[in-house]
């Protein structure tokens, strides 16, 4: 799945381009199996809503899903795709 | 009396170890998973007619195969059957907290739920219909507030009713779609068929789930071939249906389930307040920012532990003299004199050295503690993540060796909590770097021996840093060879800013502490005794020792014993290093505990009884040695031989004798290496000896 292709559907972006305070829902991921079920147990599936607090220049990427904080690390957020 | 066993799952972060702690109190039994190197925490409970003996399982988020954790809370739910299950789930998190549950009522245990932290879930607005709510999970619930013992009673009454209750088949049960359901009863079927001990025992439906998860673990159980086949092209069809993987299907609908129960009886009144945590969020984990407060933070930790605790170190240094005089003074004349000096010399001596200690290490522990249970922790991981992802570490790592700081035991313990593999054993490996409180002793002897008054803070701070570039160094090549591989993605929950109880604050420091005692108690103390024997047998020949005092007789002595010939011997080896076989002989002493290194010395050196003479002894260094060596003696001791306690914790926590060797032998050749670098090029520029 190139970058290019996925722009051009417009509304669903990489979660790394989303800014602090905005609502996304997940998409799909792009994960191999073991981050992918990490992911779901913390709340990371298809269908969750997800609010940015921080994006991470500077800082971590964080976020609320589930009603819990989450901090994702060194391109996590790249492989999660929101809209 | 019934006797019944009971698990305890959650989440991290969940308050699982305040519940505990407040169901078993003070009897509770700290241990590991056979075969493995989890700790597995056990307690006893008394109530009414039951002796309930409490298991708490690690701390997971689900129990999938993916991780050593989660594999092992499964297998302790599966194999030891317990009577009851209790899920501590964080009433203020509801949502994510129930997916470990969904997967509990999947196993068909009898579940009891203690919804933890209502204090704080009832201050957020949130209301529950616990009743209907526990009809829908089919298990009862109960409100606890783990750190203030509320609900202990209710909690136990409700396990109580729930391993009374007669065997009930679940009514409950997550659907998963009538796509994957159609697959589920195929499998199920032929399972039943083909594998009828595996259903029986697990249940046909949870294992079908697990095999069309792929979950490895089970899939390896399975032997006919036959159901493998059939699983994959389920797996295929669904992934064809679905456009993804029939794991990822399945959390989604075990969130659709668990999304359905909570809106029916769950009231969020108030919004979420995350104002404070996230503005002290913005400032503590900012790019800039971050790392400097970290640093400042850890500073001040180590300066407070080592201000304060100086106070009640010098009490315990002055009650071991005390001690150690009042024994040689008041032992009955001419009676076995060997005993006199193997207590006082021995344990005395070896023991106490160690205890001395303990003032420090504990404030140590208490600050880290603290730092812990208020959430900062975990955020000040994240600050390290970037730095300890260059040398391939987890941002976690930061964290054990920060604790080796002050004692190497209890932080390789506590790598506990780094789930890579790879990650654990490059950390366990590096710890002894991270100079520990023992090795304080060598520094604080020999700095002011050798070095003005303005250069002492400097060269103590230069001793640390050197430790802290060689792990770093050290790490980065272990990761680039012995343990290559793939660090995990970071992804972390940050729990909410708490103010830590005085009461957990406490319990977490005395666990870590008392590994600490018990290390003295047992390792250092048995040490000590074998020491004492190698120090003073073989015995110098009476002629040798006429007309000598008491200093001068116990240095013959010495020379003459096991440890002084082989110090003798190693000399032609180690004099390139700038060492004689006095500092050998005592570094001998070093391999059993630092500690050791400074009364040993004492003894060559014929010094009274070690500290209170300590002075003498300094300039008796002084005389003998150039700052140069001075400096390589503490260059040599932060590197090498880490001692046998932290051998022998290192080789239960890798489960393996030769990593623990291979760390001991490692270190010591890095320390010879290093030592004998910087002597020969100090010696060659300043011509000193």
């Amino acid at each position: 799945m190139s970058e290019r292709g996925i722009v051009q559907e417009q509304q669903v972006r990489f979660l790394s381009t989303i800014q602090a305070g905005e609502r996304v829902r997940v998409v799909g991921i792009d994960a191999g199996r073991g981050l992918n079920s990490r992911l779901a147990a913390m709340g990371l599936v298809a269908g969750a809503e997800l609010r940015v607090v921080s994006n991470g220049h500077p800082g971590p990427f964080v976020l609320i899903v589930k009603g819990a904080k989450v901090v994702l690390g060194r391109g996590v957020a790249q492989k999660i795709m929101v809209k | 009396m019934k006797q019944i066993t009971v698990a305890l799952a959650g989440n991290p972060n969940s308050g699982k170890s305040s519940v505990f702690n407040m169901l078993t109190g003070a009897r509770q039994h700290v241990g590991n998973y056979p075969g493995v190197t989890v700790e597995k925490k056990e307690g006893l409970c008394t109530h009414g007619d039951y002796r309930m003996e409490i298991v708490d399982l690690p701390g997971t988020y689900s129990l999938t195969a993916y991780s050593t954790e989660e594999l092992i809370a499964r297998h302790y739910v599966q194999e030891e059957a317990p009577d009851v299950v209790v899920d501590v789930v964080d009433a203020s998190n509801i949502e994510r907290n129930l997916y470990l549950a969904t997967q509990l009522i999947e196993m068909d245990v009898p579940l009891v739920l203690a919804f933890n932290m209502s204090d704080l879930a009832k201050r957020q607005g949130l209301e529950f219909d616990l009743e209907q709510l526990s009809q829908l999970l089919d298990a009862k619930i109960i409100p606890t507030v783990g750190n203030k013992r509320v609900g202990r009673e209710a909690l136990l009454d409700a396990i109580v009713a729930t391993t009374e209750r007669a065997e009930q088949e679940r009514r409950q049960r997550v659907h998963y779609g009538s796509e994957i359901e159609e697959e589920l009863a195929k499998i199920e079927q032929a399972l039943g068929d083909a594998e009828p001990d595996l259903a029986a025992k697990y249940g046909a439906r949870w294992v079908a789930v697990k095999l069309l998860e792929q979950d490895d673990d089970i899939v390896a159980k399975i032997r006919d071939r036959a159901i493998l086949d059939m699983v994959e092209r389920s797996v295929g069809h669904l992934r064809d249906i679905f456009g993804d993987e029939p794991e990822i299907v399945m959390a989604d609908r075990r969130y659709g389930f668990i999304s359905g129960a909570c809106q029916e009886t769950i009231k969020n009144s108030v919004e979420r307040r995350h104002d404070i945590s996230d503005s002290i969020d913005a400032v503590v984990t900012n790019r800039v920012l971050g790392l400097p407060i970290f640093l400042l933070l850890m500073y001040v930790v180590f300066f407070l532990t080592f201000k304060v605790g100086s106070f009640p170190m010098t009490w315990l240094e002055e009650f071991f003299g005390w001690l150690g005089g009042a024994i040689h003074s008041g032992w009955p004349a001419d009676t076995a004199l060997w005993l006199r000096s193997l207590i006082v010399d021995g344990v005395i001596g070896g023991v106490g050295g160690v205890l001395v200690f303990l003032p420090n290490i504990l404030l140590l522990f208490m600050a880290i503690a603290l730092l812990e249970d208020s959430g900062y922790m975990a955020r000040a991981a994240f600050v390290m993540d970037r730095i300890m992802h260059k040398i391939g570490l987890h941002g976690k790592s930061f964290i054990p060796m920060l604790i080796g700081f002050g004692c190497s035991v209890p932080a390789i313990m506590a790598t506990r909590i780094l789930e890579n593999r790879r990650s654990r054993m490059t950390t366990i490996m590096v710890i002894p770097l991270m100079s520990c409180g023992a090795r304080l002793t060598i520094y604080a002897l020999f700095i002011p021996a050798f070095f003005p008054v303005r250069w002492q803070g400097p060269m103590l701070w230069l001793v640390y840093i050197i430790g802290i570039v060689l792990g770093i160094v050290a790490a980065k090549v272990l990761r680039l060879t012995v343990f290559k591989g793939e660090t995990m993605p970071f992804v972390m929950e940050l729990p909410p800013y708490r103010m830590p109880t005085s009461k957990g604050v406490l319990v977490h420091t005395w666990q870590r502490g008392w590994m600490y005692v018990r290390k003295a108690g047992t390792v250092i103390l048995g040490l000590s005794i074998v020491l004492w024997f190698a120090m003073n047998f073989p015995k110098a020949p009476e002629d040798r020792l006429q007309g000598l005092s008491e200093e001068q007789a116990r240095q013959v002595s010495l020379q003459h014993s096991l440890v002084g010939r082989v110090g003798q011997a190693v000399e032609p080896v180690m004099r390139p290093l700038g060492f004689d076989w006095k500092i050998d002989t005592a570094l001998i002493g070093a391999v059993a505990a630092k500690e050791l290194f400074v009364s040993q010395l004492g003894i060559v050196y014929a010094v009274g009884s070690g500290d209170e003479d300590a002075p003498t002894l300094r300039e008796q260094l002084r005389a003998d040695y150039t700052p140069l060596t001075g400096f390589c003696v503490m260059l040599f001791c932060l590197i090498s031989a880490p001692c046998v306690a932290t051998v022998a914790m290192t080789r239960q926590e890798t489960n393996s004798w030769p990593w623990a060797v291979s760390q001991f032998l490692g270190l010591t050749l890095l320390a010879y290496a290093v030592t004998l670098v910087v002597y020969q090029i100090g010696h060659a520029l300043t011509g000193s000896q």
